[in-house]
């Protein structure tokens, strides 16, 4: 630390104690609140931070906590790491990640996408990892193209920097193509409605099984790391042995470009691939909950369609359990739920299945259409409670999620809990929460992972939601059986406090 | 038309006009007719194809600019959907699509570009004086009263879109309706979209006819003159309601 200025050694003394101020109230990790106010003390700091150690960013609309998680445990193969892993992803998080000791150690950091050129042009990382891009929160403007082209203009900015890029992504593909170097990684696309055109020029893509071309000359790199089966890479030319304890080929996919990365930092993919394993969950993704009385809930987390689309291949490839559908609209999710049309539901067709929510109606809409026979409900927890087995697979945008963990991690503790209020009264977080946001360079803002643009979300109540209502289906398309009488189905019985 | 020949539903360049769910419009057409035990087919038209002639509906669909000029383009030099409404097809053009089927629009290359004219509309990042700067994005939920000749409930849909959007001096047609809450075309005149013939075009993107089974059944009543009464899924309704409470319209 004795290469740093005083105003830096300031901010970091004043942003732990903002954080552990934070933690003792039980706002969480406190990441977001001292990063801010070290940001405040000393806009140098990240900068500075990063100088004295190798940094490696993360970036993508799905899969970067996860990869972030993967590459934090390559690394520390070869001793200590410091890593944002837990979600606070945008400057402030990152910082708190890169203030702490050992100094020296190298830093896995995962970086908001939008926030990428920004964070990345003060930490000079020695590489990115850059997974994939597609349409997410279209709401705020969100262009995926503009996104790419955020990210192709970075990579001149950081000459030397190594691109760890997912060549079947042909926005990524086209990003990692304006870098001085490329690791080009096969992670595979499950979602490519927003692959059709050519990022370059604008034309329709062609493509077949083995990738994608455009008549401009722009094409699939050819990888040096590839996804070749359920658990198993190609990696330089060899075949190598991969078996996670995550679920899911996407998340392979997230292995191999986070040992790929680590590749760079001199760590052997066998050292890799065997440090990932024994992760099971991370930040709450996959972690089975307890969601009442006899039941539990594995976990999954689905924002956009391409999220959703990797969340059925890995149901696919599940014990058929009950789907519980946990949808919201709130600012952090979007606000617009008109997405969920893209997503091929009809693939529920013949699991059990039951919504909740705040946007239930919505789903439970798309469901009828898509012929999924499902039943209403307020709550997961009242979902499940309905539910034909005490283990249910929920799957959750982004608060229906993490409001879903706290309720969860309450009910752990033994505490009844309401059934929503994530937040607790005002404290520390509300405080520092009426700071300005430390926006990028191109003006956009977005949610923030741990205190939102100003202050906590607060729950709202779109549809009728029933905060004292006990288990109460609302109805529901029943296939070819018809529908239930509309008596059943009166979302204003017993609904208004 | 035939009961007994399957009412073909076109989406056109779902590649191109897609961005927001909305092949959820085809889908909705396609159900409300089939629990109804009347055949319909699905007819994705992709970028590069030409638009058959023969469909008796065309969807388009919300598009990001450059997209939204190749569609255009790609409409006007195939046209198969000018066409089809000559013959007396029904459209439904949402977002991108309905600045589409209008005159003009404005590209991201920033000139103007030629629409189909299917509506006389035209599209603009502003009406207002040179100089002044161009009105925000108009990004939320919008509640249209529909004009009372179309006999239809409150419109319920999100819109997210740069353009302004109003009638040509003499067009034809009405507008879709009365903007209670949102932006919708962006005028003076407080409306949002276009009715001319059996062309619809409005704000109200993705998948409107979702929320609005009034609006879905119709541009369905265009096609075959009355239709069988439908046991409503109820999860419309209850959709509906949850929608006029969160939006507070009565």
């Amino acid at each position: 630390m004795t290469s740093l200025t005083p105003r830096t050694r300031a901010a970091i003394t004043v942003g732990r104690l903002a954080a552990d101020a934070s933690r003792r109230f039980g706002r969480g990790s406190g990441e977001m609140i001292g990063g801010k106010l070290a940001l405040r003390v000393s806009a140098g700091a990240l900068g500075e931070l990063a100088a004295q150690r190798p940094c490696v960013c993360v970036s993508a609309t799905n899969g970067k906590t996860t990869t972030t998680r993967l590459l934090a445990r390559a690394l520390g193969t070869l001793g200590p790491v410091v890593s944002n892993s837990g979600g606070a992803n945008m400057a402030a998080g990152v910082l708190t990640a890169l203030a702490r000791p050992p100094f020296d150690a190298p830093a896995a950091l995962e970086v908001d996408e939008i926030w990428l050129p920004k964070v990345a042009r003060e930490v000079r990382p020695r590489a990115v990892v850059l997974l994939n891009i597609s349409r997410d929160q279209l709401d705020r403007s969100n262009e995926t193209r503009r996104i790419a082209a955020l990210w192709r203009q970075l990579g001149a900015e950081l000459p030397g920097a190594t691109a760890v890029a997912n060549c079947d992504d042909p926005l990524v593909a086209w990003a990692a193509e304006g870098w001085s170097r490329q690791l080009w990684v096969s992670a595979g696309q499950n979602w490519t409605a927003d692959g059709m055109v050519c990022p370059s020029c604008a034309q329709l893509l062609h493509r077949n099984d083995f990738g994608w071309w455009c008549d401009c000359g722009l094409a699939r790199p050819e990888p040096s790391v590839l996804v070749s089966g359920s658990d198993e890479l190609v990696w330089f030319g060899r075949h190598v042995h991969a078996k996670l304890d995550l679920p899911g080929r996407v998340n392979l996919g997230n292995a191999a470009m986070a040992a790929a990365a680590a590749k760079l930092f001199g760590v052997e993919v066998d050292d890799a691939l065997a440090a990932m394993t024994g992760l099971g969950d991370v930040e709450g993704r996959y972690k089975e909950v307890p969601l009442g009385p006899g039941r539990r809930g594995r976990m999954l987390l689905a924002k956009n369609p391409a999220g959703w689309v990797e969340m059925m291949e890995l149901l696919g490839s599940s014990p058929p359990r009950p789907v519980v559908v946990d949808f919201n609209s709130q600012t952090a999710d979007g606000r617009d739920p008109s997405w969920i049309w893209d997503v091929p539901f009809e693939r529920l067709i013949g699991r059990e299945v039951h919504v909740a929510g705040e946007r239930r109606h919505d789903m439970s809409v798309r469901l009828a259409y898509a012929q999924v026979p499902h039943d209403v409900h307020p709550t997961a927890e009242q979902a499940a409670a309905g539910a034909g087995a005490a283990l249910v697979d929920v799957v959750a945008n982004y608060t229906a999620f993490r409001d879903l963990l706290v309720r969860s991690a309450a009910r752990a503790r033994g505490e009844p809990g309401p059934p929503t209020a994530a937040f607790g009264p005002a404290g520390v977080a509300d405080a520092v929460a009426t700071l300005d946001e430390t926006a990028p360079a191109d003006g956009y803002r977005r949610y923030d992972d741990r205190t939102g643009y100003a202050s906590p979300d607060k729950y709202e109540n779109h549809d009728g939601y029933d905060s004292r209502g006990g288990y109460r289906s609302e109805g529901g398309y029943r296939g070819d059986e018809g529908y239930p009488g509309r008596s059943g189905g009166a979302d204003e019985a017993g609904s208004r406090p | 038309m035939s009961g007994l020949s399957a009412t073909r539903i076109a989406l056109i360049y779902p590649e191109l006009l897609g961005t927001y769910g909305d092949g959820g419009n085809a889908l909705v057409l396609e159900r409300r007719l089939a629990w109804r035990g009347l055949p319909a087919e699905i007819v994705p038209v992709r970028a590069g194809d030409p638009v058959p002639a023969d469909c008796d509906i065309y969807l388009l669909g919300g598009g990001e600019d450059e997209p939204q000029v190749l569609a255009a383009e790609g409409m006007r030099r195939t046209g198969g959907v000018t066409a089809a409404v000559q013959r007396g097809a029904v459209v439904l053009a949402v977002c991108a699509g309905y600045q589409v089927v209008g005159e003009s629009f404005p590209g991201s290359d920033g000139l103007l570009h030629d629409g189909l004219g299917l509506l006389e509309i035209e599209t603009r990042r502003s009406f207002g004086p040179a100089g002044e700067p161009v009105p925000p994005r108009a990004v939320g939920d919008i509640v249209v009263e529909p004009g009372p000749a179309l006999g239809l409930p409150p419109l319920f849909g999100y819109e997210n879109h740069g353009g302004r959007t109003r009638p040509v001096a003499g067009a034809g047609g009405e507008a879709l309706g009365r903007v209670r809450r949102g932006v919708g075309d962006g005028t003076a005149a407080g409306t949002d979209g276009r009715v001319s013939g059996r062309v619809v075009g409005t704000y109200l993107h993705g998948p409107v006819l979702a929320q609005n089974p009034a609006l879905a059944d119709l541009l369905l009543t265009w096609v075959h003159g009355g239709l069988p009464a439908l046991a409503e899924p109820p999860e419309i309704e209850l959709l509906r309601a949850a929608r006029a409470r969160a939006l507070e319209v009565a």
